[in-house]
């Protein structure tokens, strides 16, 4: 649905995005992942028909963004960085000025409005002005515009930035209520966000690509070991040699109050390491995998991999 | 046409949404209102001692001199005013990001240019429209000839017309709303006073050529009754010089 091809954009002797290469499948939903100024915004702009690119291709539903730009500008819903507001607008009058310009049909202009209205949750303000709703709701009236042609691709530039937890929980379920019908593009600093939303992940760093795919053959391919992370009411020498005793068990080591536990990518010990602690009583107070996503991450952008 | 027509209405709105229009029609009503009341009251001094020699009786015309002077008065106000209204038009959207909805919507950079010039052309009828109600004491109390007054009112048109363009122009050209509108006044005071060169050079060619540039130059028939096609052919060449100019501002981005 998204179809990246050698794309660079040059800002005069500035690289900001060097020959990317992507690919994103219909009604799924990709994260962009990437430290700030890795090109994250850029590529989005280029595949909405914003910039144009210095070279390369990209393919958005069907149509080049280059040579066909009106045709993409009418199937993809687009909230850029800065959420593009008219202050002295009204809710509703915006959304209708943007069906407008999106060509939405005269006929379902309204029926669209109040569809975003109800979906982005802004039926209360609908009917406010712009500058006087909160930061909240300003960048649910940016998703609200961008989903307002029912567009086949969605490309989000942070979506859940400066909203309160509450918010984002709840725009999260509304991007995952649209995975199927929609192809999703989303930008995004939160790491845990990108393993609760998206299928899969394209992360870039100095507008390089990085890694691309889903989170499970990233962590395949940039992790040699899996393990956990066990918190215990007492973590010492003599626990993590307990540890040691289990069969398969790489490494063990003591991080503070808890143990890590590392074994070979492909066995699955987290069971045992379980039992043991129960076993032997040490009092388990906690145990999470160790392969998070901001592992993976920062070892990613820094182009490190595990030996 | 339907998406020229939709930024029409958004930008009319956006004009009549916050206190520029109100400010600037007020204004502009005050002013022309007391250049019309100071005329009135001279034309009456005027007429009364004229009356008294049968002769200057006869010269006695409303229209030169009530109409005429005030149209010339209004175009310099507009000089001051235009820049006022224009300089927001790209500038606003470049500064706040709302440019980026606009490019990448399905519109072409002539049809943003187009309806933003139309809306501030609507936003200049209603100016002028305004104060033709003052006219119409004039026309019940005494009794100029229509056919001046509709083209005084009509060269006040396309010279603004030809102002809200140059104001266009140099609002692509920065996110500054300020920088927009002091280019803007300077380029026009510059293009009213450039006939100032006919009295150097004693009729050299080239002073009749920078003369011709003037707007002062071409509005000057008008006022008395009468539209020669060069004037009228220039203030359109004005105005579509500048929209060119807009456009090629914007669409410079696609190449950049």
């Amino acid at each position: 649905m998204i179809e990246v091809r050698e794309l660079t954009k040059k800002y005069g002797e500035l690289v900001a995005v060097d020959s990317l290469t992507f690919k994103v499948e219909p009604g799924r939903i990709w994260g962009l992942l990437g430290p700030n100024a890795a090109g994250k915004t850029t590529t989005m702009r280029i595949l909405t028909g914003y910039l144009p690119a210095t070279a390369g291709q990209a393919v958005v539903a069907g149509h080049d963004v280059f040579d066909e730009p009106d045709a993409v500008k009418r199937v993809i819903g687009y909230l850029p960085e800065v959420v593009p507001l008219y202050p002295d607008m009204t809710v509703a009058g915006y959304l209708a000025f943007v069906a407008e310009i999106k060509q939405v049909p005269k006929a379902q202009r309204k029926a669209a409005v109040a569809r975003v209205l109800g979906s982005a949750g802004l039926k209360d303000v609908g009917g406010r002005l712009i500058k006087n709703i909160s930061r909240g709701y300003k960048q649910r009236v940016g998703i609200a515009q961008a989903m307002i042609n029912d567009p086949q691709v969605l490309i989000l530039d942070e979506p859940t930035i400066g909203l309160d937890p509450a918010q984002i929980m709840e725009i999260r379920e509304l991007i995952k209520s649209l995975r199927g019908e929609h192809t999703i593009l989303l930008s995004t600093h939160i790491l845990p966000e990108v393993t609760q939303v998206c299928d899969g992940v394209i992360i870039i760093n100095e507008g390089r690509l990085k890694a691309c795919g889903s989170l499970e053959e990233l962590a395949a391919s940039f992790e040699r070991t899996d393990g956990v992370v066990v918190k215990l009411r007492r973590a010492g020498a003599d626990e993590a040699a307990l540890f040691r005793g289990i069969p398969g068990v790489e490494k063990v080591a003591v991080e503070g109050s808890e143990i890590r536990v590392e074994w070979s990518r492909g066995r699955d010990l987290r069971d045992d390491v379980a039992r043991l602690a129960l076993d032997r009583g040490l009092g388990l107070r906690e145990m999470r995998s160790l392969a998070g996503i901001e592992d993976l991450y920062l070892k990613i952008v820094s182009g490190r991999s595990e030996p | 046409m339907s998406n020229v027509w939709s930024l029409v209405k958004k930008e009319v709105r956006a004009y009549f949404g916050s206190p520029i229009a109100y400010v600037v029609m007020f204004s502009f009503l005050l002013l022309v209102g007391y250049f019309f009341y100071s005329l009135v009251l001279w034309f009456n001094a005027q007429a009364m001692q004229m009356a008294q020699n049968p002769y200057y009786a006869q010269q006695v015309n409303i229209n030169e001199m009530v109409f005429s002077p005030l149209f010339h008065n209004m175009s310099i106000v507009l000089i001051f005013v235009i820049p006022l209204l224009t300089m927001r038009l790209l500038a606003e959207e470049k500064k706040t990001g709302t440019d980026e909805l606009l490019y990448t919507s399905p519109l072409t950079v002539g049809q943003i240019v187009v309806g933003k010039y139309v809306a501030a052309l609507v936003l200049l009828a209603v100016l002028l429209g305004l104060t033709a109600v003052l006219s119409v004491f004039a026309f019940v109390l005494g009794n100029p000839e229509l056919a001046p007054w509709l083209t005084g009112y009509l060269g006040l048109f396309l010279m603004g017309a030809a102002f809200i363009a140059v104001g266009l122009f140099f609002s692509s050209l920065t996110d500054n709303q300020i920088v927009a509108a002091i280019l803007t006044l300077m380029t026009l005071l510059l293009f009213l006073l450039l006939n100032w060169v006919s009295s150097l050079g004693s009729g050299a060619a080239w002073t009749k050529v920078v003369s011709y540039l003037s707007f002062s130059e071409h509005f000057e028939d008008m006022t008395r009754g009468i539209v020669d096609t060069k004037d009228v052919v220039y203030y359109l060449s004005v105005s579509f010089f500048g929209l060119f100019l807009a456009h090629s501002v914007l669409q410079s981005r696609r190449w950049r």
